[in-house]
């Protein structure tokens, strides 16, 4: 019996160990280019014979990549609380009010889920034009929220549902103000979905390409996926590619992190919103 | 988790009906209720509204034209006839069947891998923080970023990936193997996602009737297609349109990967390229369109074929 065991647990460790190096390979592989001087860059090896800093501080070094930097964390930010925000408004309606038009909103929402970015690329493009916020912040952050408005939406009403809202009542019989019972009753409760709410929005806002090469023309607005697809090497005779791997290590950190730290959120929040979708 | 936890639409149980001498007090509570839920649904409806709708009736006036950015003076009305030169081109219809192919291959595969996936993150217990951190890194991980390191990984001379390969072998240069790598590119990125999707409808499988169908003599694939598939049927649709969907709009792996050389651009990338490359507004219009409604029947033929299992059904309720 005890063999039997041993051999089940040998046979999920080998699983688990497959579906760890499964995810991880490519991801070590770009971080491991990032860190070869050029002289080894193309021996092929996993692991970096010479470790050198030389590309991020190049990268660092040029404002190609640093205010694409800002303009990523900046936009992805912005669009990300501005969605949240609205989204948080729409889910409590949806979790707690009745109202003619709901099925409407939910429909809305997936219909936008469900929409082909590249069929908005070219009106968008010609109406920024025409107003002048091609190329700027704004320019971005507006398909960026409308984009992540239905994740919002159908998130946050799943995680609404889950809430105790009689807890509210109960304080303010206890004697709470409403404003205390809100504050200190529902707020504590609608964090948590919230937050995982953001984090899922702002990887969505962090990942786009499609936008970020379309509606931008110089460094103004353009977001970090946009700018390494353009970089050149520091000489013309030097391929970017350590460069690049830089860039992308960089980009990969706040994901990763997400990861590490909120794993179990990302979870329940990807799952929740689609399920009862 | 459970699907019946769907407040929205459906007839409401009797507690709104309360003695008669109350009612008109309730219909101005629920008045109130009314306004506030169109009041806090507002903005998201009208951004969401002003953001696709209007540009996709501007994207429909714009392909009825002929309008190419270099001539901007020389704009005219040409009817449907963009229409025509897309669907008489041999690019649209290359990009189309190559984008319908990715699309097929990749979900299918990611149907397999996802539900092995599912699987292996549902019986896991020891170590199931570690599994589901490192499954969340593809769907997390910016899909440009993912893209180079393929790219570089098959590129002659400087990938391992490539050294495997017979020397003087560029896969990424042909189109077959080119198309193949970008299917890789695209089932690693997303496999994790459609695990995730299928994990939740794992969680509705009750553990207590797969016990009853152990103890009735099932084999475990017997348990598996006979009892795990039908209940996670909803969850399954709803993964499986998602990722068709979103397999149909391919454009970043593609762009990176070979930036739709050699045959190998899905319709997203033909409708870039027309824009931005040939700077024809009035044909990349038409080809937005097209895509649009390529996606319509998608959705439709999902839902009309799957029924209350889909997502859209509750929308008809």
């Amino acid at each position: 019996m005890a063999a039997v065991g041993k051999t089940h647990a040998t046979r999920w460790a080998v699983v688990n160990i497959v579906v760890v190096l499964y995810a991880l390979f490519p991801v070590w592989w770009i971080a491991a280019l990032s860190f070869k001087d050029p002289s080894t860059l193309t021996d092929g090896d996993y692991i970096p014979r010479d470790w050198t800093w030389e590309n991020y501080r190049g990268i660092f070094q040029t404002s190609e990549f640093t205010r694409a930097l800002i303009n990523s964390i900046g936009i992805a930010l912005i669009a990300t609380v501005i969605a949240v925000v609205l989204g948080t408004m729409a889910a409590y309606a949806v979790a707690r009010l009745r109202f003619p038009g709901k099925q409407v909103l939910i429909g809305m929402s997936l219909l936008i889920a469900m929409f082909p970015p590249i069929s908005l690329v070219s009106p968008l493009f010609n109406i920024e034009r025409n107003i002048g916020i091609f190329d700027t912040w704004i320019g971005l952050i507006i398909p960026y929220m409308t984009f992540s408005l239905p994740l919002a939406i159908y998130t946050l009403s799943a995680f609404f549902r889950e809430i105790p809202w009689d807890l509210e009542k109960a304080a303010k019989v206890d004697g709470a103000t409403p404003a205390q019972a809100f504050r200190m009753v529902i707020v504590p409760l609608a964090a948590p979905g919230v937050f995982t709410t953001a984090i899922l929005v702002f990887i969505f806002c962090w990942n786009d390409f499609l936008f970020a090469i379309s509606l931008t023309s110089t460094e103004a607005a353009r977001t970090v996926p946009a700018a390494i697809a353009f970089f050149t090497g520091s000489s013309q005779f030097q391929q970017p590619t350590g460069s690049i791997a830089a860039a992308a290590v960089v980009i990969t950190i706040p994901i990763i992190l997400f990861v590490l730290f909120f794993q179990r959120r990302i979870v329940a929040g990807l799952t929740s919103g689609a399920v009862k979708g | 988790m459970s699907m019946q936890a769907e407040p929205a639409g459906a007839p409401q149980p009797p507690e709104a009906e309360p003695p008669k001498q109350d009612q008109a007090a309730i219909s101005a509570g629920a008045r109130q209720e009314r306004r506030l839920g169109w009041l806090l649904c507002a903005p998201a409806v009208i951004i969401m509204l002003a953001v696709t709708a209007y540009p996709i009736g501007y994207a429909v006036y714009l392909s009825l034209q002929r309008y190419d950015l270099r001539f901007p003076g020389q704009a005219k009305w040409v009817g449907l006839s963009n229409y025509g030169a897309v669907l008489t081109s041999s690019f649209w219809w290359q990009a189309f069947w190559v984008t319908l192919f990715i699309t097929a291959v990749s979900v299918a595969i990611e149907l397999v891998l996802g539900m092995g996936l599912a699987l292996v993150m549902h019986r896991t217990i020891f170590t199931r923080g570690v599994v589901r951190t490192s499954v969340l890194i593809p769907y997390g991980i910016v899909t440009v970023v993912a893209a180079f390191s393929w790219q570089y990984a098959w590129t002659p001379d400087l990938g391992y990936l490539a050294a495997l390969l017979p020397s003087g072998d560029a896969p990424l240069t042909e189109q077959w193997s080119a198309l193949w790598l970008i299917i890789l590119a695209e089932v690693w990125k997303t496999t994790p996602f459609m695990a995730l999707l299928l994990l939740a409808g794992l969680a509705l499988v009750p553990e207590e009737t797969l016990k009853a169908a152990m103890v009735d003599g099932a084999t475990s694939w017997q348990r598996f297609t006979k009892v795990m598939v039908p209940l996670m049927k909803p969850a399954i649709l709803v993964a499986l349109l998602f990722r068709t969907l979103d397999a149909f709009r391919i454009f970043d792996n593609i762009y990176i990967l070979t930036a739709g050389a050699q045959d190998t651009g899905s319709v997203s990338i033909l409708g870039y390229d027309n824009l931005f490359t040939a700077l024809n507004l009035g044909i990349g219009s038409a080809i937005s369109v097209l895509i649009f409604i390529c996606v319509g029947i998608i959705a439709f033929t999902f839902v009309k074929l799957f029924g209350a299992a889909a997502p859209g059904a509750e929308v008809k309720r």
